[in-house]
């Protein structure tokens, strides 16, 4: 057992609004420049839909991902050899229209304009080109709320197996929101398939980063990701991606996007894995049986021989703490109602989604529903979103755990709403699906009042474990004379170094114990 | 050098590789060490991937065998070479080799260099570097193949006098001593495309093309996930 500390999210579909608040304050914090302003870190599609980039999700056509070959796990894009015979123009990569063609408007003119008869316009810019577009064809959210032709909008990989025809007709559209970002995955596709050996994942925390300056452009990451959440920067003409907001977290913040969701959907927490189990669990033979083995891959924090393994490979007791503590572990497993986006894809993704039910109100009121014991919540089944189509999202199209978390959700529901409304305490719609009353009683402080204290359980990043000496480095930071934080990065240097040999130590300190 | 004067010859064959070939190797360590952040690729596929397999697959292909083929067959010591083949047939293989692959880097160039210059997009965001590399490869390029069917009168005549006098020239370089002289004789067409083929090296620190020494080979090697330890050994950081 090697036991990993990973930064994980839980994203709560059933309470998402798909207000865009979290993709907003995501690109002015980290994407509001030059080369990356088609670049969205956190997106919010609107499912059913193709979204961004246009059919992310069919790895036939982006061969993004892992697969396996003979029983062992593979990039879908092609061995090591093939990625260096392809490197000089990479055969699955997404063009700028797949994402869209970034755009701004000439606002200027609103204000500058002549006096004339008209109100003047600021018409489209193109980003790129810096020429006027005629008409914008797509943007970043051109799907938003459902708008577009179904011909077009159900082309979406979640649709097989559906019913593309019956979910056409009016009556019986349904609407998921998926709000998306970098799954920093246990068994990144990105990582594997960088020539250079670029982007990396952070062994304190998880978080897949790209080192900007060893990256050199090749563009795998972003074909191989099959979240498709690698970008390339045409300016800098480098790999950039979601970095996890890594400087907030390391101060025991959550991300920007969690932080600003109006809806307090989002989670994150601390979960332990065993880093020894994962390709052996990534490489399970059955899809459908991928999210189990995901599951299998995490780790109980309040084990005693986890504790004793975590300890022994240095992770800090804040951060078991953390763990033990975590929203993530109790929602994807104690509580099985957080599911991993695509399992399928082999990655592992760290980004947990709690299935929606669908706002059905009317539908209640109208009696068109059938309704559990209780006579008020509505069963899992005759809900509006199809159960299958969740499951090929989160399940790889499995529907039964889905269902369970659904049914898990109406029954946290009815006993609630018994005990509130009516006075009485029935467990019977609990016992069904399994849970405990504490459970219920959990799951309604975590899902449904979703304080800031339990959805972000963040320890802060132990930065003085950089340094085996940090009074060595005592003013060498912050303010410089001269190119001082840049040294170079080759052993014999042209320029002159600091003087190291003279003040500060040359050996290590001894360690206090 | 053969003569101890200051003559244009002299100059551009005796004094200019050394310019290039230092410019080259200090400017590529100096920007290496200090300038990670722009040393890379500058792909613009993402842009326009249109034509991109078929461009710029016949483009690096070709020129990577051109640039081999130059390597072997002019680094190549003289007494090496006759033991696998004569002079004349070290013409004929050459004027071949470079015929297939030099046609196919031109081919692949040529897409690329029309996109560079005429594609919007392309266009618009080149720097001025990426317009001139292009052009001057191709250039060179150009040049290169014009040599051809010069090469081929001379070995119609049964006279390999041009690949050797190249060889030694570029030998002398290397070597370290000078002999511009080797290339009196030789014709215009070659000496120009020698001349723009040295300023490639020249220009090759200030360029995208710096990305040719970053060849991830390593990748073959390497596992597939790479996680970083945060603590770094102190001596790593001195």
């Amino acid at each position: 057992m090697k036991v990993r500390a990973q930064f994980a999210f839980v994203f709560n579909l059933d309470k998402c609004i798909g207000c865009h608040t979290c993709s907003v304050t995501c690109k002015n914090t980290w994407t509001n420049r030059k080369g990356v302003e088609y670049v969205w870190f956190n997106n919010v599609e609107s499912k059913p839909g193709i979204g961004y980039p246009k059919q992310w999700e069919n790895q036939e056509k982006w061969k993004g991902g892992w697969e396996l070959v003979d029983g062992k796990l593979e990039l879908k894009s092609g061995g090591r050899t093939s990625r260096l015979l392809n490197i000089f123009a990479n055969p699955d990569l997404p063009q700028i229209d797949d994402y869209y063609e970034p755009f701004t408007y000439n606002y200027a003119r609103l204000t500058s304009a002549p006096l004339s008869e008209a109100a003047p316009t600021a018409r489209p810019v193109s980003q790129i080109t810096g020429k006027q577009m005629d008409k914008i064809k797509w943007g970043p959210n051109w799907e938003d709320d459902l708008a577009g032709e179904w011909s077009k909008r159900s082309v979406d990989k979640n649709m097989d197996n559906v019913g593309r025809e019956i979910y056409g007709q009016f009556e019986q559209t349904f609407h998921v929101y998926l709000p998306r970002i970098c799954n920093h995955c246990l068994n990144p596709a990105c990582v594997a398939s960088c020539p250079s050996g670029s982007l990396y994942k952070r062994e304190e925390d998880g978080i897949v980063l790209v080192d900007q300056d060893k990256c050199r452009g090749w563009r795998f990451c972003m074909s191989s990701c099959p979240y498709k959440k690698v970008y390339y920067n045409w300016e800098s003409g480098k790999a950039e991606k979601c970095v996890g907001c890594y400087p907030r977290v390391e101060s025991g913040l959550p991300t920007i996007c969690s932080e600003s969701c109006v809806g307090r959907i989002r989670y994150n927490g601390v979960i332990l894995y065993d880093a020894d189990r994962i390709s052996e669990l990534a490489s399970t033979e059955n899809e459908q049986d991928l999210y189990e083995a995901q599951c299998k891959c995490i780790l109980d924090a309040n084990d005693p021989a986890v504790i004793a393994a975590a300890l022994a490979e240095g992770i800090n007791k804040d951060w078991i703490e953390a763990a033990q503590k975590s929203p993530i572990y109790k929602m994807a497993i104690d509580w099985k109602i957080a599911f991993p986006l695509h399992p399928e894809y082999r990655t592992m993704p760290m980004v947990w989604y709690v299935p929606p039910l669908s706002p059905v109100q009317n539908a209640i009121e109208q009696g068109k529903l059938n309704t559990g014991p209780d006579g008020v919540i509505p069963l899992a089944s005759e809900m509006r979103v199809p159960v299958k189509y969740l499951a090929n999202m989160m399940t790889a199209g499995k529907e039964a755990p889905v269902a369970l978390a659904l049914n898990r959700l109406i029954a946290m529901r009815s006993y609630q709403r018994m005990k509130r409304v009516e006075g009485v305490v029935n467990t019977a719609a609990l016992e069904a699906t399994g849970l405990t009353e504490e459970m219920a009683q959990d799951m309604y402080r975590y899902l449904a009042i979703a304080n800031y204290e339990d959805r972000f359980v963040l320890p802060t990043g132990h930065e003085e474990e950089r340094l085996q000496d940090p009074h060595g480095f005592q003013g060498q930071n912050g303010f410089s004379f001269g190119n001082d934080s840049s040294v170079g990065i080759s052993k014999i240097t042209l320029f002159p170094r600091r003087r190291s040999e003279s003040m500060e130590p040359k050996a290590d300190t001894p360690s206090a114990d | 050098m053969g003569e101890n004067v200051i003559s244009l010859n002299n100059l551009l064959f005796g004094v200019y590789p050394y310019v290039c070939l230092v410019v080259f190797a200090l400017g590529s360590w100096l920007r290496f060490d200090r300038e990670q952040y722009s040393w890379k690729s500058d792909s613009s596929q993402l842009l326009s991937g249109a034509n991109m397999r078929l461009g710029s697959n016949f483009f690096h292909y070709g020129v990577i065998f051109i640039f081999f083929g130059h390597l072997v067959g002019l680094l190549t010591p003289h007494w090496i070479f006759q033991l696998l083949m004569g002079d004349l047939a070290h013409q004929y293989f050459a004027i071949s080799a470079g015929t297939i692959f030099g046609i196919a880097a031109f081919f692949g160039g040529s897409i690329l260099l029309y996109r560079r210059f005429f594609n919007e997009r392309i266009s618009l965001t080149s720097r001025a570097s990426d317009k001139f590399v292009i052009f001057w490869v191709m250039l060179t390029l150009t040049l290169g193949l014009l040599t051809i069917p010069v090469s081929l009168g001379h070995a119609g005549h049964g006279d390999p006098r041009v690949v050797t006098a190249m060889a030694e020239w570029i030998q002398s370089i290397i070597y370290l001593y000078p002999t511009p002289d080797y290339l009196e004789g030789v014709d215009l067409i070659f000496k120009l495309h020698v001349l723009c083929g040295m300023t490639l090296f020249l220009v090759f620190p200030f360029t995208r093309l710096v990305h040719i020494w970053s060849m991830p080979f390593g990748y073959l090697g390497r596992a597939y996930q790479i996680v970083r330890s945060k603590k770094l050994k102190y001596q790593e950081l001195n």
